[in-house]
């Protein structure tokens, strides 16, 4: 049934956007939608422009409040130890990136366009990453390669206490993140394009390279900068990892866990907002060159046979697939263990979490509550909200704003996001101070936090649509939320349940931002992997980490036998 | 998908909504703070609920740095009650942001000088002292054909380099306490002479201050520089590990108790306050620290030595706290830069 999900797409054959001329008022329907867009916008601007705005603002002040100018910063550019920094978090993320997308890129045109077999289970094994708490590939790695590691001797003497170690970890948890992107990226296509340049005579690889790579470019570009950013501000890997190996990341933790300096900690966090406005910037400029891939005209495709293609893509599948196993498995293992690596005997007790504390069980429910929540408000605000920007006519500026805000989570570091609502949330004379030590301020953070990979898979998947569903359907005079309804969101559902699983399964095992906003009645799982971990019980920290990770499958299963229902109504059109 | 957990969500905030009413009733509650190994946590709040049934305690607990950046920035409109176990350093910081509500509990005349805000409106009392350790795995030293060092010196020997691992202090409490001790036991520049010496055996810095032990429990490290408290408990748990107490003295920080400035439930947290400074809350800290307020308390603990008070040294809090920013800037300048992988 995912072959009816991945395999299609279509081109404007008549490459240029159509030009509705769009003059006079706008209509009641147009109003009302771009009432909803407003609200969107007000509320990114308070979930997440208001407050890193209160922390931010400290980078220019010293520790009592007094406004120095740039003093904060000419300190971090004069202070060797954090200039060094910046070159080594950008060595990290150029490598990490180069890494990712040219996986991710390769592993989804394995998915989306041969035929190799077992698709669904390679798709399953690929994500398995993002499911698992980040504690647990460091505890993998370690176990794997550090001095007493089993395969240590394949890093030829070199230490996994430092760079490779970080670039190892951040390629692992990244890696899911860009494949949603990049499978959302391949999946639509028109077998016209395929048809003509097999009359035309190209060959396979000419066709690769006018046809499938052109259409791909904007899921390519957008993967290597989430990736890049996402590297470049996660503490999680260099902070279990990195040994004294400084990145930008780490001196926020140190300036604000270590020395308890806000100031400079905001000073460092700006910095890290560069790569994210670099995003930005790109992201506006190749919108503008993205034209619809899925006309109303489009006609599905399917793959050719290719035997030697087939197997060189199985062969790299397998590999990829059986790296990332090995990680999980070990970690597993780990969970089981007595006492690594001196008492190898196995047991269960370590799954006891009651006897631990550390949250507990009730913290484990408090997780699946608080994902719950986050999936469903997450999916509907983001997707909606995405939807207006890329279809809605008119509001030119709103728009910009919009996806300034939305891309702008992406270059902030959850610790950094995790203080930044303290400020904001607990001030006295924030009417929405109620909300400080809730549920609801964790379900918030969250969707704020990992709201940028959504909007961009969103917007992925509605650029593809050809803008002149809305316009005939405006032209018969039917409301554009019924358009929206009837044709937008069902073939967009595959990215729906996208979102909706990515933000469940980040909100099971997300720590940097939460680690600051839970009370005593909010613990979460996540929260206890990292505090077990820290008090030295690594086997239970593992064991609730697989936990977490069972979870997540469960959700994912879920997600799969929604999909195949949903998409069984909703996917027929792909089909000849 | 979306009905069935939203329905089971619903039903549970209800259910807590009504559990929290029905103890409202009978009881204050009171946030409570702390960085406290959380398993230690349900026996603190059982020990104190059986002398003060009506006050009940909700932990925010996390480690050390978290707890006191979060305190730090909920400044605003402080959510805590109480700190109940918090590095006394960190309350001290607290204290110059005067955030603390200056209280003199019940005891705190019979509780050790070493443990108390000696000023004049006292805002923090000590608890119980952690002290630096040394965790030395046999095994691998076995291995490698390392001796046992004894002293803070015997680690500069050059058998070690690439064997030590300490926490960095600009990262970790823990880290930025042997540093400090270390310049008060050896004067300044003997002090940067000696972390010259041992710098070129460390094989890392770590950012937390329990996990140079911890690696060393794993096998990972042959030595790690880290404190008594988590020694013992890998030790416990079966690390083939030998606790080394430096001979020379060891730095040490103390977990205190305060009331934060501004509380609504001042009479609670005044009670909480008393309690932890009470003979009964002595002799429960020394389940598991060596060292602690009310002298002539302490019962010997597994894996600390007798003499673990006499090991302590005369630590200046105000002097280690003023010099704090210039002590770092020089660490990092000195070996931060230096520790650049190639």
């Amino acid at each position: 049934m995912n072959q009816a999900l991945t395999q299609t797409e279509t081109t404007n054959i008549a490459a240029t956007p159509s030009k509705r001329p769009w003059f006079g008022r706008r209509s009641l329907d147009e109003w009302s939608l771009g009432g909803v867009l407003i609200i969107g916008v007000l509320g990114l601007f308070i979930c997440v422009v208001l407050p890193l705005y209160t922390l931010l603002s400290k980078s220019v002040q010293n520790s009592d409040g007094q406004f120095i100018g740039l003093a904060n910063f000419a300190k971090f550019v004069t202070t060797p130890s954090l200039f060094n920094s910046v070159s080594n978090s950008l060595w990290i993320a150029f490598i990490s990136t180069i890494i990712v997308t040219s996986l991710s890129f390769l592993t989804a045109y394995a998915i989306s366009r041969t035929r190799i077999p077992l698709k669904n289970t390679f798709r399953t094994l690929l994500v398995l990453p993002i499911l698992a708490p980040s504690l647990l590939p460091a505890i993998s790695l370690v176990y794997l390669f550090g001095n007493q590691g089993i395969l240590k001797e394949l890093l030829l003497g070199e230490s996994i206490y430092g760079p490779i170690g970080i670039v190892i970890g951040s390629c692992f948890w990244t890696f899911p993140h860009a494949l949603m992107i990049m499978l959302t990226a391949l999946a639509n296509t028109d077998a016209r394009l395929y048809e003509s340049a097999e009359a035309l005579g190209a060959s396979p690889m000419r066709t690769f390279f006018t046809v499938t790579l052109p259409a791909a470019k904007y899921g390519i570009i957008s993967v290597a900068f989430v990736i890049f950013t996402l590297v470049i501000t996660d503490f999680g890997v260099p902070k279990v990892i990195g040994g004294q190996f400084n990145v930008l990341a780490t001196d926020i933790y140190k300036q604000v866990i270590g020395q308890q300096n806000f100031e400079m900690g905001a000073a460092v966090s700006v910095i890290l907002l560069l790569p994210a406005l670099l995003t930005f910037a790109t992201d506006r400029w190749l919108q503008r060159r993205q034209s619809a891939l899925l006309t109303s005209k489009a006609v599905p495709w399917t793959p050719p046979v290719r035997p030697l293609i087939d197997k060189i893509f199985l062969a790299l599948m397998c590999l990829v697939s059986a790296f990332i196993v090995s990680i999980i498995a070990m970690a597993v293992y780990a969970s089981l263990v007595t006492f690594w690596p001196y008492n190898l005997s196995l047991s269960l007790k370590n799954y006891n979490f009651d006897l631990m504390d550390g949250g507990g069980w009730s913290a484990y429910w408090n997780s699946i509550q608080m994902a719950s929540y986050t999936a469903i408000i997450g999916t509907v605000f983001i997707f909606f909200q995405s939807y207006l920007v890329a279809k809605l006519s008119g509001f030119a500026v709103l728009k910009w704003f919009f996806h300034l805000f939305a891309i702008l989570p992406l270059a902030v570091p959850g610790l950094v996001l995790g203080l930044a609502y303290i400020f904001f949330f607990n001030a006295p004379n924030n009417p929405l101070n109620g909300i400080y030590g809730t549920m609801t301020i964790l379900v918030i953070c969250t969707i704020s936090h990992f709201y940028t990979v959504c909007h961009l898979t969103a917007t992925t998947a509605l650029k593809q649509i050809d803008a002149e569903f809305e316009a005939v359907s405006a032209s018969l005079k039917v409301p554009q939320i019924l358009t929206f309804w009837r044709v937008s969101l069902p073939v967009c559902m595959p990215a729906v349940l996208d979102i909706a699983s990515y933000l469940f399964v980040n909100a099971m095992t997300t720590v940097s931002a939460l680690v600051f906003l839970y009370s005593y009645n909010t613990n979460l799982a996540s929260v206890a992997v990292l505090n077990m971990d820290e008090a030295g019980d690594i086997a239970p920290a593992a064991a609730m980490a697989v936990m977490i990770m069972l979870t997540c499958m469960v959700a994912r299963l879920v997600h799969w036998l929604l999909g195949s229902v949903l998409l069984k109504h909703t996917q027929h059109w792909r089909r000849r | 998908m979306t009905i069935k957990p939203l329905i089971k969500s619903l039903s549970a905030i209800a259910g807590i909504g009504m559990v929290s009413m029905a103890a409202h009733a009978a009881t204050t509650e009171l946030t409570v703070y702390s960085a406290v190994e959380a398993e230690d946590l349900k026996k603190y709040a059982a020990r104190f609920n059986q002398d003060h049934p009506d006050i009940k305690i909700n932990w925010v607990r996390d480690s050390t740095g978290i707890v006191t950046a979060k305190l730090l920035a909920e400044k605003a409109n402080p959510q805590a009650d109480v700190v109940w176990g918090l590095a006394a350093t960190s309350l001290m910081l607290l204290k110059n942001e005067n955030m603390l509500e200056s209280y003199k509990p019940k005891n705190y005349d019979q509780l050790s000088p070493k443990f108390k805000d000696t000023s004049e409106n006292p805002v923090w009392t000590g608890m119980d002292a952690w002290m630096a350790a040394i965790c030395y795995n046999t095994v691998e030293a076995e291995k490698l054909g390392l001796p046992k060092p004894t002293s803070w010196q015997d680690l500069t020997n050059p058998v070690y380099q690439g064997h030590i691992v300490m926490p960095n202090p600009s990262s970790s409490g823990t880290g930025y306490l042997d540093v400090s001790s270390w310049l008060q036991l050896f004067g300044e520049d003997k002090g940067w002479e000696y972390m010259d010496a041992l710098h070129n055996n460390i094989g890392s810095y770590t950012h937390s201050g329990s996990k140079p032990c911890k690696l060393a429990a794993s096998g990972e490290t042959v030595i790690g520089i880290s404190f008594a408290f988590r020694a013992a408990k890998s030790k416990k748990e079966g690390a083939p590990l030998d606790i080394v107490f430096p001979t020379e003295g060891l730095g040490w920080d103390m977990e205190a108790t305060a009331i934060i400035k501004g509380t609504d439930k001042l009479e609670a947290a005044k009670t909480l306050a008393d309690w932890a400074a009470s003979q009964k809350a002595n002799e429960m800290y020394n389940e598991g620290y060596a060292v602690v307020a009310m002298p002539g308390i302490a019962q010997p603990v597994e894996y600390f030595p007798a003499n673990a008070e006499s090991l302590m040294i005369e630590n200046d809090f105000a002097w280690s706290a003023a010099n704090r920013d210039a002590i770092l800037t020089q660490w990092q300048q000195r070996y931060d830069n230096k520790s650049e992988p190639k």
